[in-house]
C-alpha cells in the first residue's frame, strides 16, 4: 500500500477520492440517458487503460485490440447461451482465451522479429481475420449477430439488469485497473517494460528477458481488455462480428488514451471523459438545433483528435498535470 | 465447373488487381520515401471515387477522362498535406503519425457521410455491360479499360522515377538519407513530392475503380487495409512488388470468391498477409535489408 501512495502528492489523493465519490453517487443524480453515456465512458476508460498497459508501458502498438474485447464478449456469451455457464465464471475463461490469443500473436511476432509498423499491421490483420472468421461461425450467430436472452427481472448472477448494475461493475473494473496499473508502474515489471520501450537492445544487454516481458504485456493487456469486453457484451445483449472485431472499433478503443495521454495512468480516464463530454455535448447541440446530420459527431472527433495530436502531442493529461502541479 | 470459368475469373481478378496495385503503389511510394504509413489511404481513394461520381452525374464525364486531371488534383492535395500538416510529424514517434492520419481519415469519411449520405453510389456507363472475347475468355470492357489504364499510370510513374531529375533525387534519398542531405537535397520539397505522387496514384486508381465498384463513405478502411496487404506481400519499397502484389491479391480474391464464398475472399488476403509478415517480412519481391 505504501508503494502505491508514496510519491503521490496529497492533493492528488484527495482529488482522486473526491472523483471516486462523485462517480459513486452519480447514478442517483443523472437521467437514464446520461447513465448509459457514463457506462460507455467507463467502458472506454477500461479498455483504454488495458491497451495503455501494452502501448504506454511496453511500447507495443496494437491496432487490433477489438480482437480481445470481441473474444471476451463472444466467449463469455457463448458459454452462457450454449452451456449455461454464467458470466462470473465465463469472464475469467474469456480472459484466459483472449490472453492465449494475445500470447500466440505475440509469440509469432517476437519469434519472427516483427516490430514497429509491421507489428501494428499484424495486430490489424489478426483482428480482421477473426472478424471474417466469426462472420462464418454460425455457432455464435455468424454475420447476423449473436443475441443474449433478455431476462424479465434483474439477476446479477447472470449479469442481467439495468444500466446501474453495469455502471458499478465497470466503475469497479476501472478502479481495479487503475490500481493495478499504478502498482505495475512502480514494480520491477513496470520498470522492465519501460526499459524495453525506451531501448530494446539496451534492455536486452542489461539481462532483461525482453521476449518474456513483452509477452507478459500483451497477454495481460489482452486478458484485461477481454474482461471489459465481457461486461459490455452482457450490457448490450448483442454481438456482431463487424461491431465487435472491426477496425473501426479498434480505433475507438484507443482514442481515449491517445487523447488523454499515452503511458500515463490518468490519460485513459481523462481521455474517455473528454471524448464522452464532447460527444454528448455535440449530440445535445445537434438536437437543440433540430437538425439531423449523420457523421457530424465523428467528424468533430476527427478534428479534435487532429488538434490534440498536433498541439498536445503527449495528450491532455501531461499538460494538465503540469498546470495543476499534480505530478512532480 | 468448366476450366473456362476459372480462366475468366482469373483474368478479371488480374485486371482488378492491376488497379489495386496502382493504389498500393501510392502507399509504397509514401512509405518508401517519407517513412509515413498512410492510414488514410483508403479514405483518400473514397474521396477520389466521389469526385468521379460527381463529375459523371453533373456533366456526364466518363471516368476514364478523369484519370489525369484527378491524379493532378490529388498530387496537389498530397503535396499541400505533407507540407502543411504532416511535415511537423516527421520526427515524432510512429503512433503520433498514426493518430494524425487516422484523424484525417475520420474527417474525410465522415465529411463524405455528411455531404453525400450513407447510400451507395456508382457510375452507369453503356460499356460497363459490354465484354470482349479473346478465344475462350470473355472480359468485361470496363475492367479491361481500368486494368490497362492502371498499368499505363504505373508505367508513367516508373518512367518518372527513372528518367526525371526529381525522380532520381527521390530514389537517391530512399537509398541513402545521409548522402541526400550531404549533396543538399531539399528534403521538405522531396517529401511533399513523394507524398503527392502517392496520393496521385490514389486519385488515378479511384478514377479506374469507379468503373468496377459502388462507393459509400465507409469503404475507406477496407481499401487502406487492402493497400497494406498488397504492399507488405509485394515488399515495402519495391516498385514492381506493389503491382505484382496487387495482381496476386486480385487473383487470390477472385478465385477465393469462386472456390470458397465471396464473403470469405478477404480472409484469404489477411491470411496471406499474416503468413508473409511472419515468414518473409521483406515481402515476396522485396530484398532483405
Amino acid at each position: 500500500m505504501n508503494r502505491l501512495l508514496d510519491t503521490v502528492p496529497r492533493r492528488a489523493i484527495w482529488a482522486l477520492v473526491a472523483l471516486l465519490a462523485l462517480l459513486l453517487v452519480a447514478p442517483a443524480a443523472v437521467s437514464p440517458y446520461l447513465l448509459s453515456a457514463l457506462v460507455l465512458m467507463l467502458y472506454f476508460a477500461c479498455v483504454g487503460q488495458s491497451w495503455n498497459l501494452m502501448m504506454g508501458f511496453a511500447g507495443l502498438l496494437s491496432l487490433g485490440h477489438a480482437l480481445y474485447a470481441g473474444l471476451g464478449g463472444y466467449v463469455a456469451a457463448a458459454l452462457w447461451v450454449h452451456f449455461g455457464i454464467g458470466p462470473w465464471l465465463g469472464a475469467p475463461v474469456a480472459a484466459l482465451i483472449a490472453a492465449a490469443a494475445g500470447g500466440v500473436i505475440g509469440a509469432l511476432a517476437f519469434r519472427f522479429r516483427v516490430g514497429g509498423v509491421y507489428f501494428a499491421l499484424l495486430t490489424i490483420a489478426f483482428a480482421e481475420f477473426t472478424r471474417i472468421g466469426f462472420e462464418h461461425f454460425d455457432w455464435v450467430g455468424g454475420a447476423g449477430g449473436f443475441f443474449l436472452p433478455v431476462a424479465a427481472q434483474a439477476d446479477p448472477i447472470d449479469l442481467r439488469g439495468g444500466p446501474i448494475l453495469f455502471y458499478y461493475l465497470l466503475l469497479a473494473l476501472t478502479a481495479c485497473l487503475f490500481l493495478l496499473c499504478r502498482g505495475l508502474s512502480t514494480s520491477r515489471i513496470g520498470y522492465y517494460w519501460i526499459a524495453i520501450r525506451e531501448d530494446e537492445e539496451a534492455a536486452r544487454a542489461l539481462g532483461i528477458d525482453v521476449t518474456h516481458y513483452k509477452l507478459l504485456a500483451i497477454t495481460l493487456s489482452a486478458a484485461l481488455t477481454a474482461l471489459g469486453g465481457t461486461i459490455i457484451a452482457f450490457y448490450g445483449n448483442v454481438l456482431s462480428p463487424g461491431d465487435a472485431f472491426g477496425a473501426q472499433r479498434s480505433i475507438e478503443m484507443i482514442l481515449a488514451p491517445l487523447v488523454g495521454g499515452i503511458g500515463t495512468l490518468f490519460g485513459p480516464l481523462l481521455g474517455a471523459a473528454a471524448l464522452s463530454l464532447l460527444g454528448e455535448g455535440l449530440r445535445w447541440a445537434i438536437d437543440a438545433a433540430g437538425i439531423q446530420l449523420p457523421g457530424l459527431t465523428q467528424l468533430v472527433y476527427g478534428v479534435v483528435l487532429l488538434l490534440v495530436v498536433r498541439f498536445l502531442p503527449h495528450g491532455i493529461w501531461p499538460a494538465l498535470a503540469r498546470r495543476l502541479r499534480l505530478e512532480r | 465447373m468448366a476450366a473456362s470459368v476459372y480462366l475468366n475469373v482469373a483474368a478479371s481478378g488480374i485486371l482488378t488487381g492491376l488497379v489495386y496495385g496502382l493504389m498500393a503503389l501510392g502507399l509504397n511510394v509514401i512509405f518508401g520515401v517519407v517513412r509515413i504509413v498512410n492510414f488514410a489511404h483508403g479514405e483518400m481513394m473514397m474521396v477520389a471515387l466521389y469526385a468521379v461520381i460527381l463529375a459523371w452525374s453533373a456533366w456526364g464525364i466518363d471516368p476514364l477522362w478523369l484519370l489525369i486531371p484527378l491524379a493532378a488534383c490529388f498530387f496537389l492535395i498530397g503535396y499541400g498535406l505533407q507540407r502543411g500538416l504532416i511535415n511537423p510529424f516527421m520526427t515524432r514517434p510512429e503512433h503520433s503519425q498514426f493518430i494524425l492520419l487516422v484523424a484525417i481519415g475520420m474527417i474525410l469519411s465522415n465529411g463524405a457521410l455528411l455531404l453525400f449520405g450513407p447510400e451507395a453510389r456508382g457510375v452507369q456507363l453503356a460499356y460497363q455491360l459490354d465484354s470482349i472475347e479473346f478465344g475462350p475468355l470473355l472480359i468485361d470492357k470496363a475492367r479491361l479499360y481500368a486494368g490497362l489504364a492502371a498499368l499505363a499510370a504505373s508505367a508513367a510513374l516508373f518512367a518518372f522515377f527513372r528518367l526525371s531529375r526529381t525522380g532520381l533525387a527521390i530514389r537517391a534519398y530512399a537509398d541513402s538519407q545521409r548522402g541526400a542531405l550531404v549533396v543538399g537535397l531539399d528534403l521538405r520539397h522531396l517529401f511533399a513530392i513523394a507524398f503527392g505522387l502517392g496520393t496521385a496514384c490514389v486519385g488515378a486508381a479511384g478514377a479506374m475503380l469507379s468503373l468496377l465498384i459502388d462507393v459509400t463513405p465507409s469503404v475507406g478502411p477496407a481499401y487502406t487495409l487492402l493497400a497494406f496487404i498488397i504492399v507488405i506481400i509485394g515488399g515495402l519499397g519495391s516498385f514492381g512488388g506493389a503491382l505484382l502484389g496487387g495482381v496476386l491479391i486480385g487473383l487470390a480474391e477472385a478465385l477465393a470468391g469462386l472456390i470458397l464464398l465471396p464473403s470469405m475472399k478477404s480472409m484469404v488476403s489477411f491470411g496471406l498477409l499474416i503468413l508473409v509478415l511472419l515468414l518473409r517480412p521483406q515481402g515476396l519481391f522485396g530484398r532483405r535489408t
